[in-house]
């Protein structure tokens, strides 16, 4: 099969009396790189499991390439997968491991027994297809140096290449990749995100790719789906999730340093109302309603006018400092991010105004409401709006 | 040697004492004895004499000499050979269908255990039963199939494969054990990604997966299996105390009889002797495979 479009629809499974997914529909288009973005424990790996056919869903339908596949076995279904853990056979050396699948596929079962199965008619052509295939996949994984070698004498990175090659080689309709990075350290992450990227690129492969690493999520992604508790919760392309969350979880799961979440009121007129001063944001809402006001840390800018912080600690990180700051009568601590130059010329203790460039406006219940910056605001304000 | 850093001495010296006690005891307790063994070999002596006198080789001369001890040498061999081969092929049978079943693990593996755990001579009264020409079992059993029927115990062809087959029911237990515990160890992803690569029939879930690996268990398990083969004893001694015409008569019984029947005590050291060389053959293969081959770290 070719590269096919996924489809889930209303998955729903309970281990025991626990409901890990909840009506989950997801859809990854022909070529697509969607990322399943959650906590530990909200059910990605068990979706994944579901769609590879390695776990029964209790209901909806698995579709691929539009057919339904729910009743079709593992390995009828034509997916990859790259396991967590990278489940290579750890007697096989990297070849075997590459070849295994394609053995499996290509050769009878005849063709496929131990010795005798070299004797068998035809074998001897469609092995010589499956080396130069495994071949042609090692090359651009730098594995071709590695291949007699037992995973044991691999690094994680190393690991990490071959199962992806192990996955790749067959040319499958979608690839199922589990946290395929969680197990390496930060700089070999970087590399091999960008090798998987390159390599979705290059096959125009489909790939669901789960992860709880929103940097991920974020960076490689064509579109994020963000789970939570076995639901889904919004699925959109990362820049969209981050500038317009659909819900006060998604907007806190997504960013880092994280959103700042703000109890706030809607007065009389529909204007926000925080720490008590009156923002020049407006909503519709009955008056005194009690809303969450979402503030990104890179959002809230020092300029007169501005929301009086206390400046409790300040956490450099290079070009950019986060400030830790109290606002009156706000229990959470408030984030900031603004300019190392900036930072210098402020010490702990002291009385900062933080200006709000943009708000997003959450029910209490969490549901995103609209907000928009008033007309009537002062002309500090107007100047912080820009 | 070279200029040693400041303290070295000492911490050489705390990491000798530290160590004495169980260097000690484990000479007293494990290597002495075996080299007791091995210096008595090479005397004369038998038990209740004053005097030890040294013969060198002798001994040797005299075992190379016995036909006794050759035929109790090659009983023992095709013992082993038979029961080590029937053990662990039975041994993964079985550990393979108690894992397999949802219910009742706990029970089949308990009951596997049994003939292990409890006593062979006790059990050797049942297997008398069993064998018994005319009310036995096994004869029972035979003569409704239409087999040929014997007095298996008292048939110099067959008493020694009879041995042997108690000999596999009292050791299946504990290869199956250790087989189950070397099943576990094996990640179910590899199971997963085996299936995601198109296998998924027991046979090449077996091929691929389970019996590479079962390697390291495997190693230990015929070692530990041929080891306990090689130490067969309460059966001959109980059920054909080595006949029919020494048709059962094997190393350990030999080396019962010389040492403490007949009081040749340097004798029997020497039996002990070419025991004990087996057995260490069979560690140390153990350990370089271990070792080398059925590592995968
Ligand atoms: N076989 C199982 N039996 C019972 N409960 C299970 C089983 N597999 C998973 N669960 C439960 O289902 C929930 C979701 O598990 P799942 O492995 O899908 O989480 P995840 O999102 O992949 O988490 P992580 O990021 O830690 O891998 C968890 O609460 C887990 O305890
Ligand atoms: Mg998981």
């Amino acid at each position: 099969m070719a590269v096919a479009s996924v489809d889930l629809i209303g998955i729903g499974k309970r281990f025991g009396a626990t409901e890990v997914l909840q009506d989950v529909t997801l859809r990854a288009a022909d070529g697509e790189f969607l990322a399943i973005l959650g906590a530990s424990g909200c059910g990605k790996s068990t979706l994944l499991r579901i769609l590879a056919g390695l776990e029964g869903a209790d209901r909806g339908q698995v579709r691929l390439g539009g057919e339904e596949v729910g009743h079709l076995r593992p390995k009828a279904r034509d997916l990859a997968m790259v396991f967590q853990s990278y489940a290579l056979y750890p007697y096989m050396t990297v070849r075997q491991n590459i070849t295994l699948p394609l053995q499996m596929r290509r050769l009878s079962a005849l063709q496929r027994l131990p010795l005798l199965g070299r004797l068998a008619p035809g074998g001897r052509a469609l092995r010589a297809g499956i080396t130069a295939d495994v071949d042609a996949v090692a090359g651009p994984l730098q594995l071709s140096a590695l291949m007699e070698r037992r995973p044991a004498q691999l690094s994680g990175g190393q690991r990490q290449r071959v199962a992806l090659g192990r996955a790749m080689v067959r040319q499958p309709a979608a690839f199922l990749m589990d946290e395929p990075l969680s197990n390496l350290d930060a700089k070999l992450r970087v590399e091999a995100r960008a090798e998987i990227v390159a390599m979705q690129r290059r096959l125009s492969a489909t790939i669901l790719y789960v992860t709880h690493d929103q940097v991920e999520a974020m960076t490689m992604a064509d579109r994020v789906a963000v789970m939570q508790a076995g639901r889904v919760l919004q699925v959109a392309p990362p820049q969209h999730l981050y500038d317009e969350p659909a819900s006060i979880d998604v907007a806190r799961f997504v960013g880092s340093p994280p959103m700042n979440i703000i109890p706030a009121l809607l007065d009389e007129t529909g204007m926000v109302e925080l720490a008590g001063h009156v923002l020049p944001w407006h909503a519709q809402g009955r008056a005194g309603a009690r809303v969450m006001a979402g503030i990104r840390p890179e959002s809230l800018v020092p300029r007169p006018g501005g929301l009086p912080a206390t400046l409790k600690r300040v956490e450099r990180l290079g070009a950019e400092a986060v400030l830790h700051c109290a606002l009156p009568g706000v229990e959470d601590t408030v984030l900031a991010r603004v300019e190392t130059a900036i930072a210098n010329g402020l010490s702990p203790g002291g009385t900062i105004p933080l200006m709000p460039r943009r708000v997003l406006l959450f029910q209490e219940a969490g549901l995103r409401m609209e907000c928009r910056p008033h007309p009537a605001a002062t002309p500090a304000m107007e100047g912080a709006l820009g | 040697m070279a200029e040693t850093r400041p303290g070295a001495r000492a911490e050489a010296l705390a990491a000798w004492a530290l160590s004495l006690p169980a260097l000690i005891l484990l000479w007293a307790m494990l290597l002495g004895p075996a080299v007791a063994v091995l210096l008595l070999s090479f005397t004369g002596w038998s038990l209740g004499e004053a005097e030890m006198e040294w013969i060198g080789a002798g001994n040797y001369a005299q075992l190379a000499a016995d036909p006794v001890f050759w035929t109790s040498l090659r009983n023992t061999l095709i013992y082993v050979g038979v029961c080590v081969p029937a053990t662990v092929g039975l041994g993964l049978a079985a550990a393979l269908l108690v894992e397999s079943v949802g219910r009742g693990r706990g029970f089949y593996r308990a009951a596997y255990f049994l003939p292990v755990a409890s006593t062979l001579l006790a059990m050797a009264l049942v297997w008398e039963f069993m064998f018994h020409p005319t009310v036995g079992f096994v004869n029972q059993a035979f003569g409704a199939l239409g087999l040929p029927v014997t007095d298996w115990l008292n048939n110099p062809d067959v008493a020694l494969l009879a041995l042997a087959v108690i000999g596999v029911w009292q050791n299946l237990g504990l290869a199956m054990v250790l087989f189950v515990a070397g099943l576990q160890g094996i990640p179910r992803d590899l199971y997963e990604a085996l299936a995601m690569d198109g296998a998924d029939g027991p046979w090449e879930r077996f091929r691929r997966v389970t019996w590479p690996m079962l390697g390291p268990a495997l190693v230990f398990v015929v070692s530990i299996i041929a080891i306990r083969s090689f130490q067969v004893f309460d059966t001959v001694a109980v059920l054909t105390e080595g006949g029919p015409s020494k048709s059962t008569e094997v190393l350990l019984y030999t080396m019962v009889q010389e040492g403490f029947t007949f009081l040749r005590s340097a004798y029997g050291a020497a039996i002990t002797v070419v025991f004990l060389v087996f057995t260490l053959a069979i560690t140390m293969a153990q350990t370089i495979l271990l070792d080398r081959r059925a590592h995968y770290g």
